[in-house]
């Protein structure tokens, strides 16, 4: 948090051990803390949305179903019959990006989805196990696919590096977005709150211009709101787009 | 379980979903490639994609040289291979559909 008039804009990044002498021994910090309380919200939002199983549901068990529809139509959509398979993993990513995000809008909390540790881990996963499904339904032509169809062999050469690379390069794009849009929407935050604070050291027209940041700073959490939703649903549909690719024969 | 059980519950219900006129529309076919459409977004998708493809390229000539113990020969040329896939990346991205 901002400390007097100098900005220190990227503290509210750093890990500290949390849970007294447990944390500290466990090296235990705030970013597995919150993700524990993600996997704990959604748990709970599906247990006790489902908990009625009422034919006519009500808004609780409406919004859990919608849930479920929303993230299993992306998954047959996009992948095909064969999404079907891949929409639990897509479900779990899906939500425990979204929670991240939004725990990290409540004040005094930490947002996990803003250490590209964490993003990088899961683009990780999604890339390795893009990887293996194509590995499984092609097998051997996967590789072919790193030479461009018609192109002329001479270029073989200066071409299927460049597609290897380009390839490699999908895990990278993934987290970078996440953690860049997380670590980006949270550092204006604090410019503009601590933009207040300095305000206020100018007495009443300080007081009244104070005004400004605090409403660009409202503005900015309905854009967080915007944010945090969008990121997650960009990061689960190319999951599926790159596990479409991997499904395809 | 299986496919069979899921192929004929999804017939059952679209038998179902006909009996009571509420047929699905088709609208979700272009929803899976225009997930960012406004003009910003697509810039920052644009960037990251280059970026990215750059950092792979630098991080496995560096990796290479290291490997290899020469000095920066990898590196110079996989920062220009992951430039041009970071082009190819962003090609990709922005192509009309058809070709």
């Amino acid at each position: 948090m901002a400390g007097g008039s100098s900005i220190d804009v990227l503290g509210q990044f750093e890990l500290h051990p949390v849970l007294g002498g447990l944390g500290e021994a466990l090296r235990f910090s705030q970013s597995p803390l919150y993700m524990l309380v993600a996997v704990c919200l959604v748990l709970a939002f599906l247990y006790f949305g489902m908990r009625p199983a009422a034919v006519v549901p009500g808004r609780f068990q409406a919004a859990a179903e919608v849930a479920y529809e929303f993230i299993r139509n992306m998954a047959v959509d996009t992948i095909g019959p064969e999404g079907a398979a891949f929409f639990p993993f897509i479900f779990t990513l899906f939500f425990f990006i979204l929670a991240g995000n939004y725990i990290g809008l409540l004040p005094f909390s930490f947002t996990f989805t803003s250490h590209i540790a964490v993003t990088l881990a899961l683009a990780l996963l999604v890339f390795l196990l893009s990887v293996i499904v194509s590995l499984k339904v092609q097998g051997f032509r996967f590789f072919a696919h790193f030479m461009p169809a018609g192109a002329s062999l001479a270029l073989a050469p200066l071409l299927i590096p460049i597609e290897i690379l380009s390839f490699l390069s999908r895990p990278v794009s993934l987290s970078i977005r996440l953690f860049a849009n997380m670590v980006a929407g949270h550092v204006m935050f604090d410019i503009f709150a601590s933009f207040v604070v300095m305000l206020a050291g100018f007495g009443v027209v300080g007081d009244v211009f104070a005004i400004g940041p605090i409403a660009i700073n409202m503005a900015l959490v309905a854009l967080e709101l915007l944010v945090g939703v969008l990121q997650a649903y960009v990061f689960a549909i190319l999951t599926c787009i790159y596990l479409r690719e991997a499904v395809a024969h | 379980m299986g496919k069979e059980s899921d192929e004929s519950f999804s017939k059952r219900l679209e038998a179902a979903e006909r009996r009571s006129g509420l047929e699905k529309k088709d609208e979700k076919a272009s929803a899976a490639e225009g997930d960012e459409k406004s003009l910003p977004a697509l810039a920052l998708r644009a960037g990251t994609e280059m970026i990215s493809a750059l950092v792979v390229g630098v991080a496995v000539g560096w990796g290479l040289d290291h490997w290899f113990h020469t000095r920066a020969i990898f590196l110079i040329i996989f920062a220009l291979l992951g430039g041009s896939a970071g082009v190819l990346n962003v090609w990709r991205l922005v192509k009309p559909p058809q070709i």
